[in-house]
């Protein structure tokens, strides 16, 4: 049952996106995340505020900095501090009317005899003088953070009618002096938690289909080899450990099996393996180099870096095999091309003028996004619900982490603590 | 060339002695100096010969012995086969001219030692992504495999495999260090 008409509030936002030239620069709101950079939110988007949670135990995660932090980084809502501590029952004081808040979330987190905590929380709009919703969820501590990242994607689904995807994780390889290590982190790369630490790089991290297990490549013996990573137990299985060079994995929508780039019978060519190992089955032929295999959604085909016309571009071939049908022109380097969940949009990186950049491609009309600027940027991958796009970008003699979206407007640095952040993989969509 | 004629000969003089090496095992102790004249090029100071060191040889080790003195071989700055690293040109697989005779030498080093393997790790400069680069580099490896094959090295001795830009020689970025990452190195297996 809907209490607001969604459609409104969603055009009243499009309509500000679309009749604000200028983005400006936000400060970071006082019980934000610190360590984010925000830009390109405009001023008068929908005025929503984040109460302080209302806790009678001393709570080490600040649930209620997370649902501000998230919706704020959104680049949809005009985020007004509220300056109040609200729970989720009772009246909203009318003092808030004056500050020009639309939509108000409230809430509370206390502890239970179990040591879980009961969060308790409430959309508000202040304009129809309504709850939107109230709800709950009782949550380990450790998974605090989670319960603000599922709140936040709550209230952006009930204001935009679109999937939030603040309660996805993602992957990513950081270098630290001279080890590199395998990070699964909150959306925001907040929490990482390592998953594996070598003294050999690692790179192309991929998350399976149902997010339980990471396809990636390590050099720890010497030369690339893709392993699959059960991220719960820590199991891991060398699929493609072949003569040569192993790399590239990408996986099948299905699950069970990764296309990948192989050296064993010379060039870098395109095979298939099953994510239970065995043996490969050749998937393109060429005399030229064929790699960063991606599958379409659907699995029904396969969108390809190749240099057969003597410069690296993006190719789509059946994933049956057979001829190969060149997909970009027009810039003389062409790769790691990556699919937007519905299919219709292809991120890849395009060397224009000497510089590397995030490039948005609508399959359809062929048009051009370009998304990041400072010409140093790798390894895009889209968010589960397509409207986003993370990247690696130098900066100051540093890899960081980009969230951008796909049109370009909406920039934000990702927290760094230290090292190098790079080879971003965003994760699916958690299962309920 | 003349220089090239003159490392041959000695390549081939080092072939034979550790050929004869690997075929008496007595002749273990022979191997000791080679690994002693080794020590003192790079500690400064020769190093006496130590009885332990010497019983320490016995135990399984007849191949062990010979592998030490073709390590020697190998590390040694006058040997013919010290040089392991082929440099490329920017966007180029093609082996410049100049590293034919080091292809060369290790050729008839890997002919005179066939229970030898070797690794030829691929590198680019770190210009472009990630994985392409792997392609690349794998590309250049490949050059360099190609090429020992072609003057009768055993394909089974060899396994060319790319790191891409992911192990820079040089961590600068500048045209200098670029040249110095673009590169084939041969890493023999132990």
């Amino acid at each position: 049952m809907n209490f607001i008409p969604r459609r409104l509030i969603l055009s009243r936002i499009l309509a500000a996106l679309f009749t604000l030239p200028i983005y400006l620069v936000l400060g970071l709101q006082p019980f934000a995340q610190q360590r984010v950079d925000v830009s390109g939110v405009a001023q008068s988007l929908l005025p929503l505020s984040v109460a302080n949670f209302a806790s009678d135990q001393r709570v080490r995660t600040d649930v209620s900095g997370v649902v501000h932090s998230d919706l704020g980084r959104s680049g949809l809502f005009n985020m007004i501090d509220s300056g109040i501590v609200l729970a989720d029952t009772g009246p909203v004081p009318a003092e808030l009317r004056g500050k020009g808040i639309d939509m108000l979330v409230s809430g509370s987190v206390s502890r239970l005899a179990d040591g879980r905590f009961d969060v308790r929380y409430r959309l508000n709009d202040l304009v129809k003088q309504r709850a939107v919703f109230q709800r709950s969820i009782v949550v380990h501590p450790d998974d605090l953070r989670m319960a603000g990242h599922r709140i936040a994607d709550e209230v952006f689904e009930a204001l935009t009618g679109e999937k939030g995807i603040f309660s996805t994780r993602i992957a990513y390889v950081s270098k630290q002096a001279t080890r590199y290590v395998l990070q699964i982190a909150d959306w925001d790369a907040e929490s990482p938690q390592l998953a594996l630490s070598s003294a050999e790089p690692i790179i192309s991290p991929r998350w399976s289909p149902d997010g339980s297990k990471l396809a990636y490549v390590s050099f720890e013996s010497k030369k690339p080899v893709v392993y699959v990573h059960n991220l719960a137990t820590g199991e891991r299985l060398a699929v493609a450990n072949f003569r040569g060079s192993n790399s590239a994995p990408a996986w099948a929508p299905d699950g069970q099996q990764l296309a990948v780039s192989l050296t064993m019978d010379g060039m870098s060519q395109i095979y298939l393996v099953s994510a239970r190992g065995g043996s490969p089955r050749r998937l393109t032929s060429s005399n030229s180099i064929d790699t960063e295999p991606v599958f379409s959604p659907d699995g029904r085909s396969v969108y390809f870096t190749s240099d057969r016309a003597g410069s690296p571009q993006i190719y789509q071939v059946s994933s049956q095999g057979g001829e190969a049908r060149r997909v970009t022109f027009g810039s003389p380097y062409s790769t790691s091309a990556r699919v937007s969940p519905d299919g219709k949009l292809l991120a890849y990186i395009t060397r224009r003028d000497g510089r590397y950049l995030v490039a948005v491609r609508e399959l359809a009309s062929g048009n051009d996004t370009l998304v990041s600027e400072t010409g140093r940027e790798e390894a895009p991958s889209f968010s589960p619900n397509g409207k986003w796009v993370m990247y690696a970008s130098r900066r100051g003699g540093r890899d960081a982490l980009i969230a951008a979206s796909v049109d370009g407007k909406v920039k934000q640095q990702l927290a760094s603590l230290s090292g190098d952040m790079r080879e971003p993989a965003w994760g699916p969509l958690p299962s309920k | 060339m003349k220089q090239v004629t003159r490392r041959l000969a000695m390549l081939t003089a080092i072939a034979l002695t550790l050929g004869a090496c690997s075929s008496v095992p007595l002749e273990e102790e022979k191997g000791a100096p080679i690994d002693n004249r080794g020590a003192a090029g790079s500690g400064g100071t020769p190093a006496p010969s130590e009885p332990a060191a010497r019983s320490a040889v016995a135990p399984v080790q007849a191949a062990s012995t010979a592998s030490t003195g073709l390590q020697a071989a190998l590390s040694d700055p006058s040997s013919p086969v010290f040089r392991k690293i082929v440099y490329f040109d920017f966007d180029s697989f093609e082996i410049r001219e100049e590293f034919r005779g080091l292809i060369q030498a290790h050729a008839s080093f890997l002919q005179a030692n066939k229970q030898l393997k070797v690794a030829i790790q691929g590198h680019t400069d770190e210009r472009g992504t990630r994985e392409y680069n792997l392609a690349l580099g794998q590309k250049r490896a490949e050059a360099v495999r190609k090429a020992l094959v072609t003057l009768g090295v055993a394909d089974t001795q060899l396994e060319a495999v790319s790191f891409g830009e992911e192990k820079p020689m040089n961590q600068a970025n500048d045209e200098a260090a670029y040249a110095q990452n673009r590169r084939a190195e041969l890493v023999y297996q132990q």
